[in-house]
């Protein structure tokens, strides 16, 4: 189910399952509760939705961290649900993940030169070690870590949030990677780091071709730096679309709901009254409904609490389609774009 | 920055060096009996020889006089005469160290490297079966005492099976210094050596175990998988080197407990060690050579502690470069 002009995506996520059986409390959280997506060659798709929603999980799933319960993972034609040994460190090295946490994601008994060297001596990138040096070398100058010489020699903890960051991205960046999967890249940064990283991740992109797959909670900054955007809700995709279009145009309620609290001053808190919505008690019919201001306002109609709504194309735009996941929402397409 | 760390941790090492050696002058000194009431005990010493004893222990000078003799020789290696031997205690001492450093150092290289590893097998496959045995296992081990452990291996390998010699560190008639000869004090060494392991390795199994566990879940140990480093690299290189302080820090604290150990094992197996020697001394109320045994316990102990501390910033890069 390809969306893209290009007829072989770098990922295509099918239908993907992530259920966590908790023995303690005797129940199912449903992470991922049938998700699917691709990501073309070149293209950044960003995942946006509230902490808990299921972003982290689809993200280790895809890197392949995390079993799936059901689904598949489909890497440029090949399905790699359940590929082990020489086929997974293929994969491993074709698709790179970056973590939120840049204090907790690199060993800190690493210096930066043995962390960016070691996924090119695992996937046997060098002819040698002075070829191994050499592109060790060149990958933290391109990720900006200047003087690479220097900055090769120091600890984790001997840079800032920001340079660590970039040191994930140059080990990640080293091996020639088709798709990066980045997990909040920049939601733990300071301010003044975010632009550095995000501009460094874009420039991958328009120079080496490479596809990402980006989470953040933060909608504004999925809409800068990505082409299409999933918002997930409660372990599924409510809306789909290319970035300006479902900024523009919201079609879910759930999405307008984030775009209120994205436009600007800080905010923490829930993004809508109603309660926290739990993936281990995941509401019937619409999961959305005890939150949903359209169904209040559509006056409770028993649809939404009886029917799962699918993702269906909404307009007859060109290029990739808007899908959204609302029974109501072709009544009134414009409604929430006042 | 850096110096000042050193000359901080020497002076401390020094003081409390300087402390040990005061608080055993102490016990030894300030306690009630002195040894030519001890000695003279038995009755059969008359004033001259009584005079000439107090003399050769330099009973006969002020407590603070005493004292600063007493540091005077310490610092020297005088560590006094024995009463039952009746030779200087650093004679009586000398072979004994020797065999125990034989004993407790073969003992402890054994039982860090097969604790370090059964603690990695245990956290590589976290709540299984083989975890859950290798736990309880070692924690029952663990929980016997020393003498306890040895007798049943005395009763097992020694009387039942026949197999390793179950007293000494040598057979009689040996030409001494021969391949014979070292094989033999080998299969000396097996029960005593294999009690000792059997008791402490529990403590690094298990600390390596559960700091081990606490660092497979890290974030960087999810980057390395996702890389593509394999399991037993990610276990050994990564999640190891940075589960090691813990078990730094134990060596430290397993060496006063394989000390104690040690005292009974030896006694278990009659080797020739300080604690066998420890054991007679007690028996014997040979205070010198308590005194001695006790003070080189203690630093023993407290040397280990100021080396566990310099490999924890040796081996920790965030302490080691601010
Ligand atoms: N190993 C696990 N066992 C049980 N539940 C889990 C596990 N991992 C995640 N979950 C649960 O699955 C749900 C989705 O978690 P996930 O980390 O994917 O969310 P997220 O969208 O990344 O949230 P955040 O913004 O906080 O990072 C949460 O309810 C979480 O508690
Ligand atoms: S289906 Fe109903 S409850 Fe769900 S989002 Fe649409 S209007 Fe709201
Ligand atoms: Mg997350």
């Amino acid at each position: 189910m390809s969306e893209s002009t290009n007829p072989r995506p770098v990922l295509d996520v099918i239908d993907l399952v992530v259920h966590f059986r908790r023995r303690a409390r005797r129940d199912v959280v449903r992470a991922v509760d049938g998700v699917s997506f691709d990501v073309a060659r070149g293209e950044i798709l960003a995942l946006v939705g509230e902490s808990g929603c299921g972003k982290s999980t689809i993200a280790m799933a895809v890197a392949r961290l995390v079993a799936p319960t059901s689904g598949r993972i489909v890497i440029d034609g090949t399905d790699v649900t359940s590929v082990g040994g020489r086929a997974l460190r293929a994969i491993r090295r074709r698709v790179q993940m970056i973590f939120q946490d840049p204090f907790g994601s690199l060993d800190a008994r690493q210096t930066v030169f043995e962390t960016v060297a070691e996924p090119i001596r695992i996937h046997r990138l060098a002819r040698d070690p002075e070829d191994r040096r050499r592109r060790v070398m060149a990958a933290l100058d391109q990720a900006n870590l200047r003087p690479p010489e220097r900055l090769a020699q120091r600890y984790p903890h001997e840079l800032s949030g920001g340079q660590r960051q970039r040191v994930a991205i140059a080990a990640a960046m080293a091996v020639g990677p088709e798709l990066v999967v980045a997990d909040e890249p920049v939601s733990m940064l300071d301010v003044s780091a975010r632009a550095g990283v995000l501009r460094l991740m874009m420039e991958g992109r328009d120079r080496l071709g490479v596809s990402y797959l980006f989470i953040t909670h933060d909608l504004a900054t999925a809409w800068v730096v990505a082409d299409r955007i999933a918002v997930v809700y409660l372990g599924r995709i409510v809306e789909i679309g290319p970035s300006p279009e479902l900024v523009a145009h919201p079609a879910h309620p759930y999405t307008s709901a984030l775009l209120a609290v994205a436009g600007g001053e800080e905010h923490d808190g829930p993004v809508l009254p109603g309660e926290a919505p739990s993936a281990a008690a995941v509401p019937s019919g619409c999961r959305f409904h005890p939150r949903c201001p359209r169904y209040v306002l559509a006056g409770e109609p028993a649809i939404c609490r009886d029917e799962d709504p699918t993702l269906h194309i909404r307009g007859a735009g060109t290029g990739p389609a808007h899908r959204v996941a609302c029974h109501l929402a072709q009544q009134d397409p414009m409604e929430e774009t006042k | 920055m850096r110096g000042s760390y050193w000359v901080r941790k020497l002076a401390s090492l020094a003081a409390t060096l300087y402390a040990t050696v005061s608080f055993n002058f102490l016990l030894f000194h300030v306690l009630p009996g002195n040894p030519v009431q001890l000695l003279a005990r038995s009755g059969h010493y008359d004033a001259a020889a009584r005079r000439q004893l107090v003399a050769l222990f330099e009973l006969n000078h002020s407590l603070l006089d005493q004292y600063v003799i007493y540091l005077n020789n310490t610092l020297h290696g005088n560590l006094g005469f024995s009463y039952v031997y009746r030779e200087p205690v650093t004679t009586v001492l000398g072979s004994a160290i020797g065999n125990t450093l034989l004993l407790v150092g073969t003992a402890t290289f054994i039982t860090v490297v097969v604790g370090v590893w059964l603690g990695v097998v245990a956290a590589s496959r976290a709540n299984s079966l083989t975890d859950a045995t290798v736990s309880v296992t070692s924690l029952s081990l663990w929980s016997m005492p020393d003498f306890f452990t040895g007798m049943i291996l005395i009763f097992v390998c020694g009387v039942w099976i026949h197999v390793l010699p179950i007293s000494g560190i040598e057979s009689s008639g040996l030409a001494s210094g021969g391949l014979a000869h070292v094989l033999d004090i080998a299969r000396h060494l097996v029960l005593p050596a294999t009690t000792l392991v059997l008791v402490n390795a529990a403590e690094f199994s298990l600390i390596t175990r559960n700091s081990l566990v606490d660092t497979l879940v890290e974030d960087y140990v999810l980057t390395a998988r996702a890389k593509g480093v394999s399991r037993r690299a990610i276990v050994w290189r990564h999640a190891l080197r940075n589960a090691l302080l813990p078990i730094v820090t134990a060596t430290a604290l397993y060496v006063g407990m394989v000390l104690g150990g040690a005292i009974q094992v030896e006694t278990v197996f009659s080797w020739p060690g300080m604690g066998l020697l420890i054991y007679n001394a007690v028996e014997q109320r040979d205070y010198p050579v308590l005194e001695a045994s006790f003070l080189i316990f203690a630093i023993a102990v407290i040397v280990t502690n100021f080396a566990s501390d310099v490999l924890y910033r040796l081996l920790d890069p965030r302490v080691r470069r601010t």
